[in-house]
Formats: structure tokens, sequence, C-alpha cells
């Protein structure tokens, strides 16, 4: 398969492992921003190849992970209302909000169904005149600009029973909290090429300058995982911290202009609350003035509805930020598996303590 | 950052209600089978972990194999096949897979009010052209009808009876360090042409589901004296749940290499943009047969003579490290465990 296959390519994988041997001189930490890339990472034992010195920590870039269980608490509650068709991204409904997850929910009854597609949630909503569509609209800059561009259709032709339940985050505004908390050890960043595709290499600039980290533009293949990372450590030995690309058949500097035009018509930028790790200023982006009759929140008076709280029984914000590995949490893969996940980490087919899970080595005698 | 708290909320540790994931052939649905099923029923049959019940009917030494399915697809026509094919194979295979000879069937419909005469007739003459390509007769039945709005258009239940003619005992039980596991063909075909006619995904080039009988090469493997330990058709979970089941009712590890387990293009193709992983997605004409590695290669020999097992090759082979578990050999040659799934596969976001 074209762009996949040669990106797979175990020579030229072993070639780019040996030149991220001999580039090494002294240890150096990596942050991946994208759960889809830290499982590739797992997944072809991208970690186990390294040489010692380089250590990659894993990022908050799982878009379902960050989703705070007040949302999800407020997605069940609309899915309960017999009016209501809910409609989600099929990884959201294992993920637990308060108390139980959308998956219950829709077995106590509610109308939750998966689709492929805001477009598919729009099309649902014209079909489906005498009930109320509502779209959890989650996830970083990837995401949005199909969300968008729901919520542009269905203003224009006047869809008046589709919603939407936002929830987007951005992506530099993690990183600089990341990088600007005690202890941090990140020293470089592979960005998520998906991300960067839309939003181009601008809103990273300035991250790189103030934090003084190399950011690499990176892909989900295994090869290209390992190019970021030569480029990433050939800049921390060089000691210059700039944005670099190494997804080019996919990100274009300036990004996907028609993406962000669109973006800017129907967003705008708002403190977000990320799951396990709290508000983060400027992060998330919420319906602009004109498009906020498709908030459901308002339109369903949800914006009261109290949650419980999430109790302090699960460490996935620290695993969010790099600072706990999965693999070093005392309940990972004991009280906490993907069947019973003590937090969303686990269960989300992006989340770092899945990836841990499902892509964990076998004993060492068996090798 | 401070000032933000790491918390998550408490676990769904035990489900009150049934949930689709209880469905998708993972662990959670064996816990369903083990917390209730296998809790009340007292069966006297040891191979409770196996695709159908072998028995002697009375007194002569001849066995019977005995299995039922249930068939509850959407859309009921798919590229490559419809639940009446699925119906009638799904049972056949059921009983090839212990070895035996698939003869009778039942056939229970749950019809639901309004459904076109003409898709039961298109589903009855689907089912009678497939009962006759695998050699077996349909030979008795029940039809119920339910309100509308209580059934998804028709469900399809088989029951089948085949006959033993062998003296092996086929079961995970049989499994041992040194088999050989043979994988039958490419994974992933029907449970992405499935998933694809369902969602109205449009893929340039349909993916045709792979469902067929297989019991003809299955005799052909036993009447050409080979020692077969086990055989597991990799219906739902796929191979990855089928190789679990099999590794942990054995008590052995099973370590199979990505590289030798084919994958179609397009199937390949709907899985890498759906985030879905094609070890995990339902087959319904493959399988995995376990012998002593010495005769994995007459295995493949005569496999390959039959089309729907012409992709046949060894994949892997049972290990007594990892008991229990199944570990596969990556493209880059780093070994990761292939553990069961939880529930049923969901499509991710990005």
């Amino acid at each position: 398969m074209k762009y996949l296959d040669e990106y797979r390519d175990p020579a030229a994988a072993r070639r780019t492992l040996a030149a991220i041997r001999a580039l090494v001189t002294r240890p150096w930490t990596v942050m991946e921003v994208c759960g889809g890339q830290t499982h590739a990472i797992l997944k072809y034992g991208l970690d186990q190849l390294l040489p010692s010195e380089v250590t990659l920590l894993h990022g908050p870039g799982c878009p379902v992970c960050v989703t705070p269980a007040a949302k999800i608490d407020r997605a069940i509650a609309l899915a309960s209302r017999p009016e209501v068709i809910l409609c989600s991204f099929g990884d959201m409904l294992r993920v637990p909000g308060s108390a139980i997850d959308l998956l219950s929910a829709k077995a106590a009854g509610g109308d939750v169904r998966v689709v492929y597609s805001p477009l598919d949630a729009l099309d649902l909503a014209r079909r489906e005149r005498g009930r109320e569509v509502v779209f959890f609209a989650v996830g970083f800059e990837t995401t949005a600009p199909g969300n968008a561009m729901a919520a542009y259709l269905a203003r224009r032709d006047g869809v008046a029973n589709f919603s939407l339940l936002v929830s987007h985050v951005l992506v530099p505004p993690a990183l600089e909290a990341i990088l600007s908390s005690d202890g941090c050890r990140v020293r470089g960043f592979l960005a998520a090429g998906h991300v960067c595709a839309v939003t181009g290499a601008a809103g990273y600039l300035p991250v790189a300058r103030r934090y003084r980290v190399p950011i690499v533009i990176t892909g989900f293949e295994p090869l290209d995982l390992l190019m970021g990372l030569h480029m990433c450590l050939s800049q921390l030995e060089q000691g210059r911290a700039e944005v670099e690309n190494q997804y080019a058949r996919v990100v274009r500097e300036e990004g996907n202009p028609a993406a962000q035009a669109l973006l800017h018509e129907v967003f705008e930028v708002v403190d977000r609350e990320w799951r396990g790790i709290g508000v983060i200023p400027s992060s998330g982006l919420g319906l602009r003035r004109p498009y906020e009759e498709l908030d459901a929140e308002r339109r369903f008076g949800l914006e009261e509805l109290a949650s419980p709280g999430e109790p302090a029984s699960c460490q996935s914000g620290l695993v969010l930020q790099g600072r706990l590995k999965p693999s070093e949490c005392g309940a990972f893969g004991k009280e906490c598996t993907p069947d019973h996940p003590l937090g969303a980490t686990m269960v989300s087919s992006e989340g770092a303590c899945a990836a841990y899970y499902l892509h964990r080595p076998p004993s060492p005698d068996a090798r | 950052m401070s000032d933000f708290s790491a918390s998550c909320p408490a676990p769904i540790a035990r489900h009150e209600r049934v949930t689709l994931a209880h469905g998708g052939g993972g662990r959670l649905m064996h816990e369903l089978l083990s917390g209730v099923f296998l809790a009340a029923f007292e069966s006297p049959l040891a191979d409770r972990d196996h695709d159908a019940a072998v028995f002697a009917l009375g007194r002569g030494p001849g066995r019977v194999a005995f299995t039922t399915d249930s068939y509850v697809v959407r859309p009921l026509f798919f590229p490559g096949g419809d639940i009446g094919t699925l119906a009638v194979n799904g049972t056949v295979n059921d009983l090839a897979m212990a070895g035996a000879r698939p003869r009778f069937l039942s056939a229970g419909f749950i019809v639901e009010e309004g459904l076109e005469i003409a898709t039961l007739e298109r589903i009855a003459r689907s089912m009678q052209e497939a009962a006759a390509a695998a050699g077996v007769a349909i030979v008795t039945g029940d039809t119920k009808v339910v309100e509308r709005g209580r059934g998804d258009g028709v469900y399809v239940n088989t029951a089948g009876v085949g006959t033993v003619e062998h003296n092996l005992r086929i079961a995970p039980a049989s499994v041992r360090p040194g088999d050989a596991v043979v994988v039958s063909g490419d994974l992933g075909r029907h449970g992405m042409a499935v998933m694809a006619a369902r969602e109205g995904l449009g893929f340039e080039s349909a993916i045709h589901s792979d469902c067929a009988p297989l019991a003809e090469p299955v005799l052909a493997l036993l009447e050409a004296g080979l020692e077969v330990h086990c055989l597991r058709d990799l219906t739902r979970g796929g191979l990855a749940s089928a190789l679990n089941e099999i590794a942990k009712a054995s008590g052995s590890g099973i370590a199979i290499q990505q590289q030798a387990l084919k994958v179609d293009g397009g199937v390949r193709a709907a899985c890498e943009m759906l985030g879905l992983d094609p070890f995990y997605v339902a087959n319904e004409g493959r399988f995995a047969l376990f012998l002593p590695e010495s005769q994995a290669g007459r295995a493949v020999e005569v496999l390959s003579r039959f089309q729907v097992t012409a992709g046949a090759a060894v994949a892997g082979r049972v290990v007594p490290t990892d008991p229990g578990r199944v570990v596969v050999f990556g493209l880059l040659g780093v070994a990761r465990l292939l553990p069961m799934q939880s529930g049923e596969q969901l499509p991710r976001i990005c």
C-alpha cells in the first residue's frame, strides 16, 4: 500500500536505528504528542530497539482521554432524553463518565449511535426531523474542521434539530502547560502530523523559541517515528531548537488554509478543562456567537448540570503529562484493565495505558 | 501546572446490564459465558470450550458432533453472502472444527412484522444453495413473527449434526508444544465486508466476505491421515481471539510471525482508515489448524488443493513458554503479546 509499506520497511527502519545510535552522545528525553504515535511505538517495539540513552515519554494527544468526565455525563444525560439521538465517534463509547459510560447508557435505553463523520450525524438530523440529533464533538485540531463543517452546513441549511456537544482541545497550549510544569523532563517533541496538516507549523514556533525545545512534525508509521526522532535528536545534539517537518508528504508549512478559515468561522478559542489535568487557559474551541444556537449544552439547559467530580483513584493525569509511564502505575494490569478500566487512558484506542496493555512484551523467558 | 489535580473516575467494575461489548467475542463475552451460562448448566461433556459437542448416541462406537449458532447480521445482504449463507456455513464450519462430516441442519427464523416475503424467499434460496454446496440437508425448522420494531428484519438460528469418522480428540486439550499453527488464508474479509456494507463506506472496490464451507478441506486433512490436534474457525473476534482461546484452554503458548499472515490490500486499507486491527476482525471461511510440526508441510499441501484454503500457510508454533498467551513477532522482529480483545472493536476518532 503506497505511503504505508515504504514506512514499515524493516531494512530502512534498521538503517535509521543505526543512524540514531551513531548520533546520540548523552541521555535525551523526547515526548511524542499523539496517542496514535504512542500505539505505533509500542506495537512495533520501537522503545525496545532504541539506544538506552533515548527515553520516550507519551503525550496528551488522545482526544478521548482528555475529554472531561463532566462532558461525558452530559452526553449520557442527553442520550437519556427520549427525543435525542446522541451520535458519537466509536471509541468514546467505552470511556467512563463519573458513573457509567455511553455504552451502558445505550444498554439502558438511550439512543446512542456510532458515526464515522459528523456529516453522517447531520444527514441523520435531516432524515429524522422529529428527533433532536446531537453530535459529541471532541478531539484536537484534526477533527475540528469536520465538526465545523457540520455546524456550518446545519446553520446554512437551517437544520433546526441538529446540535453539537463541544469539547474541542488544542495542542500548543497543552505543550506549554507540560513544559512549564515542575520537574518537566521533556527536551524535545514529536508533534502530531495530522494535527499539523490542519494548523501548519506556525503555532509551534513560539513554543520552540520560548522553551528552547526542538519540535519535529512527525507521522505515524514506524519509519516516520524513527526519522522524526533522528531529526529531533540531531537538533538536541547540535543545540538547535527549531520546528522541522518530517511528515512533508502530508503536512504543508502553512497547513490547510481552507480548514483554518472554516475553524475561524465557526469556533473561537476558549478556556477548556482537560480530563485528569484541569483547566488550561485558551486551550480549547467553543462555538462562536452566530453558532451558539447549535450548542447542545445551551439548547438543553445542561450548563448547570452538576457532576459528582472525579475521585482520585487513577493517575491518568500524570500519564497524560508524561510524568508517569503506564507500566509504573501500581494499578496497571491489575485493578486496571481494558475490561474494567480505572481511567480513560486504559480504554481509548489512543490511550497510553491501553497501548502498554495491548502491546506489552511477553515474559522474558519467552524470547 | 502544580495546581492541576491528577484524577480520574471510579471504575465500572461490574456491568449491571448486558452491553453490546458483551457480544464482541472478547473477554467480556467470556465473562458472561462462564459467569452466567456455564455456571448454571450442568453439562457432562468435558470440552466446553469447543465449537461443537462430540458424544456417542446409543451403544455403538460411532460419535456425533452437535452445535448451534444464531445469526443477527445487519445488513441482511452483503458482498459475498447474506444471512442465509452465513447461517448454513457458520454451523457447517462449527461441525467441521470438530472434524465431523456435517449431515443435517435445523433452521429457526424470528421474523419482524413487515419484512418482505421476497426477502425471505431470497434468504431461503441462499440457504438451500449453501446447504447443497456443503453436502448437508436442512431437515427441520421453526418460524416466529415478532412485532415491528422488535427484530432486525430476520434473525436465523441453525443447529447442526454431523458424524465423527475419526478417532482423534480434536480439541484445545490436545494442543501441545511442538505443534505448528497453520492459518488457512487471508484475514479480515467478512468483518470488513459487513462493516462497509452496513455503514455505507464507499471503498473503491467492494470487499467480499470470505463466507464459505470448510468441511471438505478439513475432511481431506483427516483422510490424509494427518494427526490433527485442534481446529478453530476464526469468526467473531478474529484470529487473535481464536488463538487466545486455544492458548488458554491448552495451557500452552502460541508464537506467530506477523509476516506469515496475509491481509488483502482492500481489507488492509479499510482497517487502516478505521483504526481496526485485522487480527481481531471476523472471518467466516478461515480456520487455524494445530498439528505436529513435522506434518505441517503436508497439511499445507492438502489445503492448497481447495480454493477456500488455497492461501494456507504455517503462521507459527506452539511453545512451552508463556502458557496461555499468544506472542506475535512483528515486522521489526520485536515480540509482543496479542491479547484477547475486551469487547468489540470500535472505530477510532482520528
